[in-house]
């Protein structure tokens, strides 16, 4: 499959067949919400307010609610180093979120983690990971505990194309398919790691062709259309709640900003970025697909637009009117008691 | 009384206990269910509790610990077995960066326990690494080296009962070192030294397989007329500094013996702590001991040149205490 649109392709709206009618405007809100918070970060990491700066996810936030609307909420997900719409998606708090990048004593962990370290285990977020890789490892022993206490629910992990070359991801997805546990490995191939270009750097028809050699289903699915993630997700979850074993999806997307905040960009085109924003935007196609249907008017869709604005302009207040954590006792800095718990 | 066993059998004995108890335990590792292990370290296992709880993986050190470490984040209590602790480099990744810190990072424990076959012998430079001072530095990180058959199931109780990562260093020449285990041996805790041989002229600190043989120096030494104090950490982290500070307040004078090299490592670690602890109390300098700062070679009389040996520990011992401090 290949989605990288001509300069002048019209935008195809989302295909509503299959989805929840009655869900969409939350779909919709959501995406429009990671929209604003990930704009938000580039200002915020350019006056500091954001400590290191943060990987954005715009134009990627098709993948993110496609797959988790597609979940129950028990399902466990996992993600990389640009976790943001995940975490979102999966209903972390926005304030919790904003206040954890600028390293505040109320974010989502304290302050520990920032950007690529959000997580909420009340939520089912196992939270980003700055490996590459580690997160199917993560999502895929999870599964395997689902596994063996004879669990319903399902894990899954989100990673990028970088990670298509790391050992470590397949040497995961190997044992998920020889142990068959409900995992679904999700590779959001948004075309760059950091700078590289996937297509300069993998040998091979595709990621997904790679996946399918371990003997698990693999497919590629449009990641900027909401509706073919969700299908996807969805079928794969059923499979993996059914005891059928992993999946893999190769979502193909595309990363709008640079791999972090406030990067020049010399490796690709702006031709390219706008042909793709033009054409392929995730928002604009569900918009489209949803007013083909008369199910979003221009008044509502500028209601929710302004809403995700409000929302993050709160959380962008909130967080920088919280206070700085304290180093308060060995316990808060590792994590660790210095004599385990649970002794006699 | 109960007949002497082997170290390996003692740990699978505590394993299976715990199996017992706790239906939250289970063991990734090759060639576990039937082999039972290179060392036995988990021999019959596989039949008391079948092919789910007793795992084999594929030869992927990353994937079992990752395995591992996302089982433990969800509630379980894994074991993974990775035989060799040279080849937890395959899986530095998912013990530094996943297991150690992911408590931290998100609040949510990991209880795992990774074991490995550790310490000098043969097999030659990959599969005799000693890795003790970097793991049991590395924030996150439990890091238990038993002695003693008695040792070893008292701490795997302990690293089973726990919610941190542990890793758990058997060592090679250790295996097959026959103690008597009670029956209803207790959990141990981890940060408790233990006095092997109390003494008064030296405190001889150290762990693992350099422990019978510090026994033995002390043997040597008493016959000369000094009389060493014998100290088995029994854990690298947590260090159990109250046990070894008190020890050398007593005897005025301290030797560290591991079987790493020299430079950094545990012994830096204590060496370096007792100095700023007990100074004072001091009669000499501290002396250390360590493996030669070389990769292990194969041929055996050039591997016993390359770690401490009894004599090595005797003589070292004797010159500390000989030594008058400059008034």
């Amino acid at each position: 499959m290949n989605i990288t649109p001509a300069v002048g392709e019209p935008v195809v709206p989302v295909d509503l067949t299959g989805l929840p009618a009655n869900q969409l405007p939350e779909w919709l809100s959501m995406m429009l919400l990671i929209r604003e918070f990930e704009e938000s970060c580039e200002a915020l990491a350019r006056d500091g307010s954001v400590p290191g700066g943060a990987h954005q996810a715009v134009g990627q936030e098709a993948v993110a609610v496609g797959a988790v609307r597609a979940l129950e909420p028990a399902d466990l997900i996992a993600s990389g180093h640009r976790p943001h719409h995940h975490a979102l998606a999966k209903g972390m708090n926005p304030r919790a979120a904003m206040a954890e990048l600028f390293g505040r004593a109320t974010g989502v962990v304290g302050g520990r983690g920032g950007s690529m370290h959000v997580s909420d285990r009340s939520i089912g977020y196992l939270g980003g990971n700055g490996i590459v890789g580690a997160s199917v490892g993560l999502a895929m022993g999870v599964a395997l505990a689902a596994k063996l206490r004879g669990e319903s629910h399902v894990a899954v992990a989100f990673f990028g194309d970088g990670a298509a070359n790391t050992g470590r991801t397949w040497e995961n997805v190997n044992l998920a398919a020889v142990w068959q546990l409900p995992l679904i490995a999700i590779c959001e191939n948004n075309q760059y790691a950091v700078e590289t270009p996937i297509s300069k750097v993998m040998g091979g028809e595709s990621i997904a062709a790679r996946a399918a050699g371990f003997g698990l289903p693999s497919i590629q699915v449009d990641g900027q259309d909401v509706g073919a993630v969700y299908r996807a997700v969805a079928e794969a979850r059923a499979r993996a709640a059914a005891g059928e074993g992993p999946t893999f999806i190769e979502a193909l997307t595309y990363r709008y900003y640079g791999h972090n905040t406030g990067e020049v960009i010399t490796y690709r085109t702006m031709d390219e970025v706008n042909a793709w924003r033009a054409s392929r935007d995730p928002i604009e196609k569900l918009t489209g697909g949803m007013k083909a249907r008369g199910l979003l008017a221009d008044r509502q869709l500028q209601s929710l637009t302004e809403d995700a604005k409000a929302v993050v302009k709160d959380a962008i207040d909130f967080a920088r009117n919280s206070p700085w954590p304290e180093m308060a006792s060995p316990d808060l800095i590792t994590g660790l008691r210095p004599v385990l718990r649970g002794n006699p | 009384m109960n007949k002497p066993i082997t170290l390996s059998r003692a740990f699978a004995d505590g394993v299976a206990e715990e199996m017992q108890r706790d239906e939250r335990i289970f063991i990734i590792g090759t060639d576990i269910y039937e082999r039972g292990g290179h060392f036995a370290q988990v021999k019959g296992l596989g039949a008391m509790f079948g092919r789910e709880r007793v795992r084999d993986a594929p030869i992927s050190e990353a994937a079992m610990v990752a395995a591992g470490v996302g089982a433990a984040l969800a509630g379980m209590h894994p074991i993974v077995d990775l035989n060799f602790i040279d080849f937890a480099l395959g899986a530095m990744d998912e013990i530094i960066n996943q297991a150690a810190k992911m408590r931290f990072m998100s609040g949510s424990p990991v209880p795992l326990v990774i074991r490995a076959t550790s310490g000098t012998a043969l097999f030659a430079a990959q599969h005799n690494n000693s890795f003790d001072g970097f793991l049991s530095q590395t924030p996150g990180l439990l890091v238990a080296a038993p002695s003693t058959p008695a040792d070893a199931k008292g701490l795997i109780k302990t690293a089973l009962r726990g919610e941190d990562p542990v890793i758990y260093l058997m060592h090679k020449r250790l295996a097959g070192t026959r103690g008597v285990v009670d029956d209803d041996i207790a959990p141990i805790p981890f940060g408790k030294a233990l006095i092997r041989r109390p003494g008064t002229a030296i405190s001889i600190i150290t762990y693992g397989a350099c422990v019978p043989k510090a026994l033995k120096a002390a043997d040597e030494l008493a016959a000369a007329g000094i009389e060493a104090e014998v100290i088995d950490l029994r854990t690298l982290f947590p260090l159990d500094y109250d046990l070894i500070e008190a020890s050398v307040r007593k005897t005025r004078h301290a030797l560290v013996v591991t079987e790493e090299p020299r430079i950094g490592g545990v012994a830096g670690e204590v060496v370096a702590s007792l100095q700023e602890n007990v100074f004072d109390s001091l009669d000499a300098p501290i002396a250390r001991i360590g493996g030669a700062y070389t990769p292990i070679p194969h041929s055996p009389p050039l591997v016993e040149q390359c770690v401490p040996q009894a004599v090595d520990i005797a003589r070292v011992a004797a010159k500390v205490v000989a030594r008058r401090r400059m008034q």
